[in-house]
């Protein structure tokens, strides 16, 4: 039971992380396609300004509670994505420095170094988490003794691949949605332009997706097992729907594109249980929640942190979502 | 090389470059909320000021501090898989308490800071910067607690295979982690306090805004003093734990090789490179090797003959660790009790205020001193008596590491260059300058 729930939760918690980080990583993909001058990148970057940081710490939880939880399919899921991750690292550093290096000096070859970092620090993660996911789904070649029997290659296989793009692209939206919610004038109708061609492309790719996995996981075992399930990926085809429908209107349709990122990785993570990490090359060897799992009173104990914490956390960072949600404008004072 | 000495030496790098920004990051908060918390109880703008001038390197430093604390994380998974899977249960579960509670709230409340200026009160603002403050100190704890469960593992079982927990408490709030924390922070905090110190003398030796970094200098060296203090007496009582649970890590420390009573400390002692013995032992003070790691004059203290070769840390980098950082732990007293005698004519002391520009660079050696005594101390052991290093890592291709080790160096050379660049920049232009830039900026 409590391993469930820790599924429950490491599932949500890669779900939260990319519903919140997910627009970060669009907006800095989009911003050499948005921005035509260095104020409206500056606005750009403002609009990540007061939340990027404390949505990236997403990405430290969700690591260290597959760390603290399930500490074997940490080590191998880490241990075996090796190369994948480190890619994701570099482009996570080089994107967080950049918001505060890139201000504080002049020049347009310093500037648009920082920029490039931006937009390769965006891009990059979105692209390699969504190759990593559908790998997962998929399942990797790990053998009994948890030894990755492959490269970095063999992740960029087509499913891999075409996860890869379906995230991107789903990013992409998402963030062209929130530039609609932060910023105004020339800039967000640009944006939402951006939005409406995104969303053709994601819709055709969310299609692809499902269907490819239909062929490469064994996903949908536990929706024909329980198909109450299917009101996930319902969820996600309601979110992705309406939110396009929603689009003249920026925190209703943002709103909805958070339950199709959110809707969108839940639909994987049900299909997996009680997956974590399954092997392609011999079943015994996948490493599930329960042969996976930290001690009963390990579990019981980060219970008790995660039930008090989360919490607190969710209301400080809505909080913080409030109070900075106005649309940024020439005359304010921008930080970066 | 192989894997494992790879792996090594990546983890060393990123731990030793993170650590160059983590002490300035927990003592410069705390500074910075200080000059804000006067500013909005006095409304003395002067203090406003500082917090924005200093407030700016802080940030500097604060991203590069994180973004290279993800790679830590990161790093327990892919190269020490092995280490991950034995002791997860216990490890894993102080890094995810350390985010839950910590990071999180280090994370948001900075960028509140950073954009709420104009948005939020005064009194609400302020107090953002003081739960970064204390955010960080208190996630530096869950830190040194997952690290003092390296050094000394308590409340734990071994069952299936691996150290599960057992006792919660126990291992939250072991003495080893108490002192390592309070020893960690001083030092911080020291640190802190000479940067500041240093860049004031930079500009008071040049008599620019020469009231500003008095006040910022007399500030930092009330800090630096108190803390050099506390980090001799946190020091001497986590010597005397290690004395206690790591026996061999205190003769490697003093290159302490013939298991006696009344044990001396030879002021200068030089190791064989590589072999036993020490090639030189001058200057003894009788006893007091004993009396430091026991409070006894008469007390054994176990050398190295004694301990297994297989089970000896490297004894020379722990050595040279350890008196690098006493040495530099008691420059420091001198210098900050100096300085407090001449607070009030520090622009008639250019001889002093350039020795401070010059000891800037001095609290980040001790600093790495003392992890480096600390972690080499630990070896061979990952986990002390539990698991080797040599047990600990992932089972992947060389080559794998080799490439990322590679291009750590790349990354972590041009990051640094790029913050000391900014950093410097920065320091150099002064309180006015950075002013004017802001308000052009606005403007623009």
């Amino acid at each position: 039971m409590l391993e469930t729930i820790w599924f429950v939760l490491w599932g949500v918690l890669w779900a939260v992380y990319f519903m919140l980080d997910g627009f970060d990583f669009g907006v800095g993909t989009l911003m050499p396609f948005l921005a035509k001058d260095e104020n409206e990148r500056r606005v750009l970057y403002n609009a990540q300004g007061p939340f990027w940081d404390g949505n990236e710490v997403w990405l430290i939880t969700a690591g260290g509670v597959t760390f603290a939880a399930f500490p074997t399919t940490y080590a191998v899921m880490f241990s075996s994505l090796y190369s994948a991750l480190m890619l994701i690292l570099f482009a996570l550093i080089l994107r967080g420095v950049t918001f505060e290096f890139r201000g504080k000096a002049e020049g347009t070859a310093w500037r648009g170094l920082w920029d490039a970092c931006h937009f390769i620090g965006s891009a990059a993660p979105a692209l390699l988490f969504g190759v990593a996911f559908a790998n997962i789904f998929a399942g990797i070649p790990i053998d009994a003794d948890g030894v990755y029997q492959g490269t970095l290659l063999t992740l960029l296989n087509p499913y891999g691949l075409l996860g890869g793009a379906f995230f991107l692209v789903m990013f992409m939206y998402h963030g062209a949605l929130w530039l609609t919610v932060k910023t105004s004038g020339d800039l967000e109708r640009r944006a939402r332009t951006a939005a409406s061609g995104l969303w053709v492309a994601l819709l055709l790719l969310a299609v692809a997706f499902l269907v490819y996995t239909w062929f490469a996981t064994n996903l949908y075992a536990n929706y024909l097992a329980h198909p109450l399930l299917w009101l996930i990926p319902a969820l996600a085809v309601a979110g992705l729907v309406l939110s396009r429908l929603s689009i003249g209107s920026p925190w209703k349709a943002w709103g909805l594109s958070c339950l199709t990122v959110v809707a969108c990785t839940l639909f994987g993570v049900a299909g997996l249980f009680p997956n974590m990490l399954p092997s392609s090359i011999d079943p015994a060897a996948s490493l599930t929640a329960f042969n996976s799992s930290s001690s009963p009173l390990t579990l019981k104990i980060m219970l008790g942190v995660a039930l008090v914490m989360v919490p607190v956390v969710i209301v400080y960072q809505a909080w913080v979502y409030k109070h900075f949600s106005h649309k940024i404008t020439d005359d304010q004072h921008l930080a970066y | 090389m192989d894997v494992l000495m790879l792996s090594r030496l990546q983890f060393a790098a990123a731990t030793f470059f993170h650590f160059l920004f983590v002490p300035l990051t927990l003592g410069l908060s705390i500074l910075v909320a200080i000059m804000e918390t006067i500013y909005v109880k006095t409304g003395d703008e002067q203090y406003k000021r500082m917090a924005k001038f200093w407030g700016k390197l802080f940030l500097i430093n604060f991203a590069i501090g994180v973004v290279t604390g993800i790679t830590l994380e990161f790093q327990f998974g892919t190269n020490w898989s092995r280490y991950s899977k034995y002791v997860g249960d216990i490890f894993g579960s102080l890094l995810a308490v350390e985010a839950t509670v910590a990071f999180f709230l280090e994370s948001t409340f900075i960028a509140v800071w950073v954009f709420g200026w104009e948005r939020l009160s005064p009194k609400a603002h302020v107090a953002t910067i003081w739960l970064v403050a204390a955010a960080s100190n208190i996630s530096a704890y869950w830190i040194i607690a997952a690290n003092a469960f390296m050094q000394h593992p308590v409340g734990y079982v071994l069952r299936n295979g691996r150290a599960e927990l057992d006792d919660f408490i126990a291992v939250a709030t072991q003495k080893f982690a108490v002192l390592q924390f309070a020893h960690t922070l001083s030092g911080a905090y020291i640190l802190a306090g000479f940067f500041v110190m240093g860049i004031c003398a930079y500009h008071l030796l040049r008599r620019q805004n020469v009231e500003f970094f008095s006040r910022s200098f007399r500030l930092a060296l009330n800090f630096a003093l108190i803390f050099s203090v506390a980090a001799a007496i946190t020091g001497d009582l986590g010597g005397k734990e290690v004395a206690q649970v790591q026996p061999s890590k205190l003769a490697a420390m003093e290159s302490h090789w013939q298991t006696q009573e009344s044990a001396p400390i030879y002021l200068i002692t030089v190791p064989r490179l590589g072999g036993e013995g020490n090639i030189v032992e001058w200057l003894p003070i009788p006893g007091a090797l004993s009396l430091l790691a026991f409070n006894d004059f008469g007390a054994k203290v176990v050398g190295l003959n004694d301990i297994p070769p297989e089970d000896r840390p490297p004894v020379l980098p722990t050595f040279l660790g350890f008196r690098l950082m006493v040495g530099l732990g008691a420059l420091f007293i001198a210098l900050t009790v100096w300085g407090w005698l001449k607070r009030k004519q520090l622009v008639d002391n250019p001889t002093y205020l350039k020795i401070m520009l010059w000891s800037l660079p001095l609290p980040y050696l001790a600093n790495e001193a003392g992890w480096m005594l600390t972690e080499v101390g630990r070896q061979p052991w990952i986990v002390w008596g539990l698991m080797r290093t040599s047990e600990a890592f992932s089972p992947i291709a060389t080559s794998q590491v080799a490439i990322s080790l590679a291009a750590f160096i790349v990354v972590y050379g041009l990051l640094g260059a790029a913050a000391f660049y900014l950093l410097a920049k920065h320091a150099k232009q002064g309180p006015e300058m950075a002013a004017a830039t802001a308000g052009a900026r606005k403007e623009g």
